[in-house]
């Protein structure tokens, strides 16, 4: 049987787009807000506190990976982007361009995998979008989602806030969503490597009315666990010394990136929480993240100390007692020649 | 307990360290070694071993970084290549980002150019395949380890017939290089710590030479924590008892004789030439070339218009490459020179020294 295409007039304005939005996006994110099918989404007030509003375009290749899809990434992102900001995610938009020619039932994966993640994070997708690009113009389908969520009151979180004497925790093990992308895309994807891709929105609130002094959140997505502290660390004026030995690290992982040449600790999470404490709620800490069922797997992973001028922002502690800076990568890791 | 996690016990690393600088105080001198292999900069770098050593000890990387010793006009003219509208070059990674004369791959890609990056010259192979109306071009660069894949897709390509798949051959071997940095004054190596993948192929016989003509120590060993400090045990122990001699302790993979089998199947593609190597120089015997029979498998022989190469003004690579200077000796490094817009060829791969003294702080 021939399989059902994307064509260009899917994204025409006409009866095939009526039917892909009715027949498709609006029983998948199953909505009131949504159903109106307005200009503009009114989804009501916000509650109490400072709204948070975040943006995130997503392309991925391969784009169904052990462990999620395009879609459901796309959501988990924009969750994400806003819950470690402190915000409790509220409403996303969902637009997609897509290639001429894409399967349906590809672009149905998506969608289905994105209202998988939205029921999973407790948010509404209540706008949305459809462009159909000729073939050859896109590479299958992008997803640009954006996301508004709320702050409550009294909560102060961000880089502003991270001193000397906090401890750096992971939720769990790093670089599992980059390394198992990566692993498909060389035909070595196998038994026990998943990527982490999830929503963190109810393990941030764990932590963030856990009765923990908490000072700010990231999630490591692009350039990893090793990325993400070097800005932190920028910003805040700090330097972060990290345990290698105290870095969660699976078998399975380290092994994708010693065959392929890449450091895990750059390698991208994309349902992994940082977090900065103050230095005495580290116990407490770790123990609200281990009683979450995102978080059992969660470590207490370095300090943050006084830098000096000079000194590099982010270095690891290896088990051998010497120490190496973690600088930002140039570009993207580039596979080596031997 | 892993394999790889045997080899890079702390408790080991700190104990070999101990032991090394036990050993050094016995030293006559400071000491000069060399990592010829651009992987073991790498390593050496990532573990933060240098640290480990005693001041008496000082450890330099060699000429072992592919990218770092490929000139400057060999990238022209795969960017030449890439900008034929008949041709896709086929690349390791790493050398995207070298700096040609006016730019590099990376840009020449970003205008337009056909790069694309592959793990291996078999998927090069399948991008020939892919596009029977275009000549694939691999870019082939690396030494002795990385020779025989290209070989083996060179054979490939001739049995099963894959008429578009060519070979801008710039193929180096490691034991010219060494004699010449051993012989040159204004270098001072007082032993070499021999590059461990070249030696599974060469066997660790083919370097010989460097203790009984070169009358220097020089040892074969792997790529964890441990095994690059007993290298060092073993060299500053040689330089001490004044006995150079070729020590194999990575015997768990390389052999006297090393793989004869890949060794002919590069026999069949290539021949010695004398070769360019960026800093180093000319350098006979030291370059592959695709024997006179394979002119059609030659990327070389498609014409394009290349200039006369542009060397990057300051850029003192040729000395960090001879180990006469620490990368941060040099007037560029860290202030024109970084990752992200590299100058010098050793700022763009990983096992670049200029790269790894960046990245890991020396």
């Amino acid at each position: 049987m021939r399989k059902e295409r994307i064509l260009l007039a899917h994204g025409g304005g006409g009866r095939l787009m009526q039917e892909l939005i009715r027949g498709l996006f609006v029983p998948a994110f199953s909505n009131p807000v949504l159903a109106t099918l307005s200009d503009a989404a009114l989804p009501g007030a916000l509650p109490p506190g400072r709204p948070a509003f975040t943006t995130d375009a997503f392309v991925v290749e391969p784009s169904v990976f052990p462990g999620g899809d395009l879609g459901y990434l796309a959501v988990c992102g924009t969750v994400n982007d806003l819950a470690v900001a402190g915000a409790t995610p509220l409403w996303l938009s969902f637009a997609v361009i897509l290639e001429e020619g894409l399967e349906v039932e590809l672009l149905r994966t998506f969608v289905a995998g994105a209202a998988r993640a939205a029921g999973e994070a407790g948010v509404q997708v209540v706008a949305g979008d459809t462009k159909v690009v000729p073939k050859g113009k896109a590479d299958g389908a992008f997803i640009v989602t954006a996301g508004v969520g709320v702050v409550p009151p009294g909560v102060d979180l961000g880089d502003h806030r991270i001193a000397p004497g906090d401890a750096v925790l992971v939720s769990g093990p790093v670089g599992e969503h980059g390394a198992t992308v990566m692993a498909c895309r060389h035909h070595m994807a196998g038994a026990g490597l998943r990527s982490d891709c999830a929503p963190l929105g109810s393990l941030a609130a764990a932590l963030r009315d856990g009765g923990v002094e908490l000072h700010a959140m990231h999630d490591p997505t692009r350039g990893g666990l090793a990325t993400t502290c070097h800005e932190a660390a920028s910003r805040a004026g700090v330097r972060i010394v990290l345990e290698q030995e105290a870095v969660p690290v699976r078998a399975q992982v380290a092994a994708v990136c010693e065959l392929l040449g890449l450091d895990p600790l750059y390698v991208a999470c994309e349902g992994r929480l940082l977090a900065w404490v103050r230095g005495e709620d580290a116990e407490h800490a770790l123990s609200v993240l281990r009683a979450h069922p995102r978080g059992v797997e969660a470590a207490v992973v370095g300090r943050v100390e006084a830098r000096l001028p000079e000194q590099a922002p982010v270095v690891l502690r290896t088990p051998f007692g010497s120490v190496r800076v973690l600088d930002l990568l140039a570009g993207s890791e580039l596979p080596r020649i031997c | 307990m892993s394999q790889e996690r045997r080899f890079a016990d702390p408790a080991a690393v700190r104990a070999l360290a101990t032991r090394i600088a036990r050993l050094a105080e016995g030293l006559p001198r400071c000491i000069t070694i060399m990592e010829v292999c651009g992987t073991h900069t790498h390593a050496v770098a990532a573990a933060g071993l240098r640290r480990l050593l005693p001041p008496a000890v000082r450890l330099i990387a060699g000429p072992g970084c592919p990218v770092c010793v490929t000139p400057v006009g060999y990238v022209d003219r795969a960017e030449a290549l890439a900008r034929r509208p008949d041709v896709i070059v086929a690349t390791f990674g790493d050398l995207v980002r070298v700096p040609s004369s006016h730019g590099s791959l990376e840009q020449c890609r970003a205008e337009g150019g056909a790069v694309h990056v592959v793990y291996s010259p078999r998927d090069a192979l399948a991008v020939a395949r892919e596009n029977p109306g275009r000549t694939v071009v691999f870019l082939g660069v690396g030494f002795e380890t990385t020779t025989p894949t290209v070989a083996a897709a060179l054979a490939e390509a001739e049995t099963a017939g894959v008429p578009n798949f060519r070979v801008l051959a710039g193929h180096k071997v490691m034991p010219p290089p060494m004699r010449a940095l051993a012989l040159d004054p204004a270098v001072q190596v007082d032993g070499f710590l021999l590059p461990g993948h070249v030696s599974v192929i060469v066997g660790s016989d083919a370097f010989e030479f460097v203790a009984s003509e070169l009358g220097r120590p020089a040892v074969v060993v792997g790529f964890a924590p441990t095994d690059v400090l007993r290298g060092v045990e073993a060299i500053v122990r040689q330089v001490r008892e004044g006995r150079p001699a070729i020590e194999n302790l990575y015997a768990r993979v390389v052999t006297r004789e090393g793989n004869r089998e890949a060794r002919a199947l590069v026999d069949r593609f290539f021949e010695p030439v004398d070769a360019v190597w960026r800093g180093l120089g000319p350098i006979p015997g030291s370059g592959l070339a695709l024997r006179e029979g394979l002119a059609h498998r030659d990327a070389g022989r498609i014409e394009v218009e290349v200039c006369a190469p542009v060397e990057p003004h300051g850029c003192r690579c040729g000395d960090v490459l001879k180990g006469v200077i620490d990368p941060p000796e040099c007037p560029l490094f860290g202030r024109v020179c970084t990752p992200a817009s590299a100058v010098g060829a050793c700022m763009v791969s990983s096992e670049g020294s200029c790269a790894a003294w960046y990245r890991h702080g020396g």
